[in-house]
């Protein structure tokens, strides 16, 4: 092999690099956040999985309605109660703390949303 | 046509991954196994091509030089373009592997009235070309909030730069647009420019399939086919693989099994193709080495050791068979004893 004086920390360089999250990690799978969950409460306003998976964009529809066309009225009941499209007074009525709950998995999974932009976050 | 099979190829690719991880336990075969293996043949092939170039004797300066060569001193040398030393180099290197310097020398050629031919730089390939690496090095480079546990604060300013725009939820990124006009563009290119599409392969298509493929899943995955996407889920299987604890705690959606298995196909790929130009852009000889022929003897390293061999010793070697056949010698043979 020619020049292996470059090649060879070349390479070794490369699959530093490549290797990195090993690295940086220290071979600690770190468990699941688990945010905590209210009490007393068993259902929300989707199923669990669907909540997982959309909330986001659920809320992003609440915002735009709600503020481009004054529109509250959501039609699901939960547990026989009516809720209004909110952040603070449906979401927040349960889940009641942005650290305990919204926090734990935005943090893992590196999510900064907005909503904090505008809303005050409740006083903990 | 020569995109047909390709496409093909990528479709199967997508129905495979589509279908088996459906079945109950492939997942483990989707979403471990093969990205394990991808990455050991990613590490391995690279690494092996690599070496195998490095054998490859490059006995002589072949630096493609495009300006005027270091000379006398009232002449200016071209830094970049005729480099002597190994800074030149290095700044000649920098520019061509972070701004692709080289593809302004892409040229055309167009016949004007007259007629005159001229061949003028055609940057079009240029703009693509740094449009789609660089929005492809910033989707790898958010990609690893999901591998990084801690997420690092970089990754994060990364993120909150590509996504600045805060259109919709979860937020849209810029790169995804750039990439994506990127591929079209790149594709186009080979469609509607007769000259490439004549020169262009089933192995120039299938690398531009297989990663449209992967961006249109990632951009169908975050905003639209969201059933089943556990982003939690995703990450522990993540930072399991790199930390060599790999666990699947939730049913998660097809879809990110199509992803994950079209990232592992590239991956596995990339070495035994034309993408090994990642690593052998460092390693080309016409831009890495310096134009110092007149300064440095350069020996070839295979050269056989060839003696000197003056006409008197060789006169020495031959004088018998050369008087035989009546060759004039200059010094006689000796006068034998019975003579």
């Amino acid at each position: 092999m020619y020049d292996s004086d470059k090649i060879i920390p070349g390479l070794i360089i490369f699959v530093l690099f490549i290797t990195f999250p090993v690295w940086y990690n220290h071979g600690d799978a770190s468990a699941e956040p688990k945010p905590e969950l209210p009490k007393g409460v068993k259902e929300c306003v989707l199923p669990v999985a669907d909540m997982r998976a959309e909330h986001m964009q659920l809320l992003n529809k609440w915002r735009d309605e709600v503020l481009r066309d004054g529109d509250w009225a959501f039609d699901v009941k939960v547990a026989g109660k009516k809720y209004q499209k909110s952040l603070m007074n449906t979401c927040m009525e349960c889940h009641k703390s942005r650290k305990k709950f919204c926090e734990k998995c935005h943090k893992y999974a590196s999510v900064t949303p907005y909503c904090w932009d505008c809303h005050f976050a409740p006083v903990e | 046509m020569k995109y047909t099979f390709p496409l093909a190829a990528v479709i199967a690719l997508v129905l495979i991954a589509w279908i088996g991880a459906q079945i109950p336990g492939m997942q483990y075969l989707f979403g471990i196994a093969i990205p394990y293996l991808a990455m050991a043949l990613f590490l391995g092939g690279f690494c092996y091509r690599v070496v195998q170039w490095a054998k490859s004797p490059v006995p002589f300066r072949i630096p493609t030089t495009c300006g005027q060569e270091y000379s006398l001193p009232w002449i200016k040398q071209n830094k970049l373009e005729s480099p002597v030393n190994a800074s030149q180099v290095v700044a000649r290197m920098a520019l061509e592997i972070f701004l692709f310097r080289s593809l302004w020398r892409n040229t055309k050629a167009t016949v004007y009235d007259g007629p005159k031919l001229t061949y003028e730089s055609s940057k079009w390939l240029w703009i693509f070309g740094i449009l789609f690496h660089y929005s492809f090095l910033m989707i790898v480079l958010r990609h690893m909030r999901l591998f990084l546990d801690p997420v690092p604060g970089f990754i994060k300013a990364l993120e909150f730069g590509d996504g600045i725009l805060q259109i919709g939820a979860p937020t849209m990124y810029l790169s995804e647009v750039t990439i994506l006009l990127a591929l079209i563009l790149l594709f186009g290119r080979r469609i509607f420019n007769r000259q490439v599409r004549y020169i262009s392969l089933a192995n120039d298509y299938f690398p531009l399939f297989l990663i449209f493929a992967i961006v249109t899943t990632g951009i169908l995955m975050r905003f639209f086919l969201r059933t089943h996407i556990d982003i939690i889920a995703i990450k522990r299987l993540a930072v399991g693989l790199v930390t060599f604890q790999p666990a699947i705690t939730t049913d998660i959606g097809a879809i990110f099994y199509v992803h994950l298995f079209l990232v592992s196909t590239l991956l596995a790929y990339f070495p035994f193709s034309k993408l090994m130009h990642m690593g052998g852009v460092f390693l080309s000889p016409t831009r890495n080495l310096p134009n110092n022929s007149r300064m440095v003897r350069h020996i070839n390293p295979w050269n056989p050791d060839i003696r000197p061999h003056s006409y008197a010793s060789y006169e020495d070697e031959f004088r018998e068979d050369m008087v035989e056949q009546g060759i004039p010698v200059e010094k006689e043979l000796p006068k034998k004893a019975d003579d």
